[in-house]
């Protein structure tokens, strides 16, 4: 059974000037269980990963990151981003089991 | 403040010199061999293509008490326009029980080419990332981690 994805927390500056290149820092609560690991018994424990980030920007994507085990339980993802216009954000993640989160951040440039 | 500044500043300094002292007189440059499960990593991504070493900056602590949560940034020298640009940037942890950690696809409106995330290595080894340019040249870059306590369930 998949882990529950938890509530995504995103931080980016309200307010950007015209030009200036931002960095956007998530992070989502999941185990990231790389299917490695023995549980008490012995059993391994099936893998669980979140495997997939996409971020767009007024609908048109701007970064995607693919996940593998390797990466920490409770996945922190930042990047940069270059503001030139006001837009709406949206950050989805995506697990194995093709469950979705997302979370949406207005960006003010002006 | 400014003391912490200053001081940051001189260290990254000679970190630039001692990485390119380190290329140049390194016994085990970026093209040094890798595992056979990260060279297929790599060629199952990119292809049978030539690596060139360089553009790549890999931003992770020396030594890492806790292998289940490493720091890194990759940064890869670019403009970031739609004409030359980072199209992909594949990190591989050469020694992991399964070598492919992350692959990134970068756009021209990132302004940019900086990603970061936290990661986990099972033991001691190089970090490897490799640039995918959007002329299509391939750059890569790789740096050391020394891991005390192992962050692979094992």
């Amino acid at each position: 059974m998949a882990a529950p994805i938890g509530q995504p927390r995103v931080r980016l500056p309200s307010n950007a000037k015209a030009g200036d290149i931002i960095e956007i820092r998530t992070l989502i609560s999941h185990p990231m269980e790389t299917g490695q690991r023995r549980d008490s018994s012995g059993n391994l424990v099936p893998r669980d990963i979140i495997k997939t980030f996409i971020a767009t920007f007024d609908g048109q994507e701007v970064f995607r990151m693919d996940l593998h085990p390797a990466i920490s339980a409770n996945p922190y993802i930042a990047f940069a981003f270059k503001a030139e216009k006001s837009g709406t954000f949206e950050f989805t993640w995506i697990n194995d089991a093709g469950t979705r989160a997302t979370s949406r951040s207005e960006l003010k440039v002006g | 403040m400014d003391g912490k500044v200053a001081l940051s500043r001189r260290t990254a300094l000679f970190g630039t010199a001692g990485a390119v002292i380190a290329i140049t007189l390194s016994p085990k440059p970026a093209s040094a061999s890798l595992q056979p499960a990260t060279e297929a990593a790599i060629k199952k991504l990119i292809g049978e293509k030539t690596l060139t070493e360089g553009r790549i900056t890999l931003r992770l602590p020396p030594i890492a008490e806790n292998g289940n949560t490493i720091p890194l940034t990759v940064a890869v020298e670019s403009p970031m326009t739609a004409a030359d640009h980072v199209k992909a940037v594949h990190v591989f942890a050469d020694r992991n029980p399964t070598p492919d950690v992350a692959s990134f696809t970068l756009t021209p409106a990132m302004g940019r080419a900086e990603v970061s995330t936290r990661i986990r290595l099972g033991q001691t080894q190089d970090v490897v990332a490799v640039a995918e340019m959007s002329d299509g040249s391939l750059f890569v870059g790789r740096q050391e981690v020394k891991v005390t306590i192992g962050g692979c369930g094992g």
